[in-house]
């Protein structure tokens, strides 16, 4: 399946990116979508600690991906 | 939208009054105001200016979470929320938020929980520059 992945903050630093086309297997959790884009991106791994949102609602490890979703990386927000 | 909601993510100089004008009313007897300013050091280090980035879509749906459930929450009557994005230099104002409500309490209480909710969940990073070089705010390896 097709997920589009979206960086923000420091995580599109990493990546360079602000968004990249992911081509992985189906029946992926959020959890496996973590490893590959450590794989990926292993600076990623320094900061672990960015959310995830499926859809722009926020997701937790154990949400299953879909084709088509917009993945989006979130780094501790600092807004206000 | 709700009409008593008002909601903005813009790269243009915030405006003040249109907060204030938006949830004036003669049925209320306060407004809370909080504005947030870019302050010149963070831990004893000269700030020059702050970069604001956004996922857009996303934040404005977190927000108008946030407003929705103030107006639930408290006795409030309308609420806007403004936040800038892109380069602020010190002084300038990222966030407005602000409160009406037929009394002062529950108006103080909605703009402190609007504030706080929005520095935990809303989608905006802040890059902070310094003389010397800059760093995402919340990042640390």
């Amino acid at each position: 399946m097709k997920l589009e992945i979206l960086f923000f903050g420091i995580t599109a630093d990493i990546a360079k990116e602000k968004s990249i086309q992911l081509e992985i297997e189906d029946e992926n959790y959020v959890e496996d979508l973590r490893t590959i884009l450590y794989t990926k991106y292993p600076r990623l791994s320094d900061y672990k600690n960015f959310s995830v949102a499926v859809n722009m609602e926020y997701a937790t490890d154990d949400v299953i991906l879909k084709n088509g979703d917009a993945v989006a990386l979130i780094p501790p927000v600092s807004g206000g | 939208m709700s009409e008593s909601i008002s909601i903005k993510i813009t790269s243009e100089k915030l405006n003040l009054q249109d907060c204030y004008d938006f949830v004036q009313d003669a049925s209320c007897g306060g407004i809370a105001l909080f504005v947030g300013t870019v302050r010149n050091k963070t831990q004893d280090k000269e700030v020059t200016l702050l970069d604001f980035s956004t996922y857009e879509e996303m934040a404005i749906k977190e927000i108008e979470k946030i407003a929705t459930v103030a107006l639930r929450k408290f006795d409030v009557y309308k609420i806007a929320i403004h936040h800038a994005q892109g380069k602020l230099n010190i002084g300038d104002i990222p966030v407005i938020i602000s409160v009406s409500s037929p009394h002062r309490k529950a108006a103080f209480n909605a703009c402190q929980y609007a504030i706080d909710t929005l520095k935990d969940t809303v989608p905006i990073w802040k890059k902070e520059h310094f003389a010397d070089g800059e760093v995402w705010v919340n990042s640390t390896p």
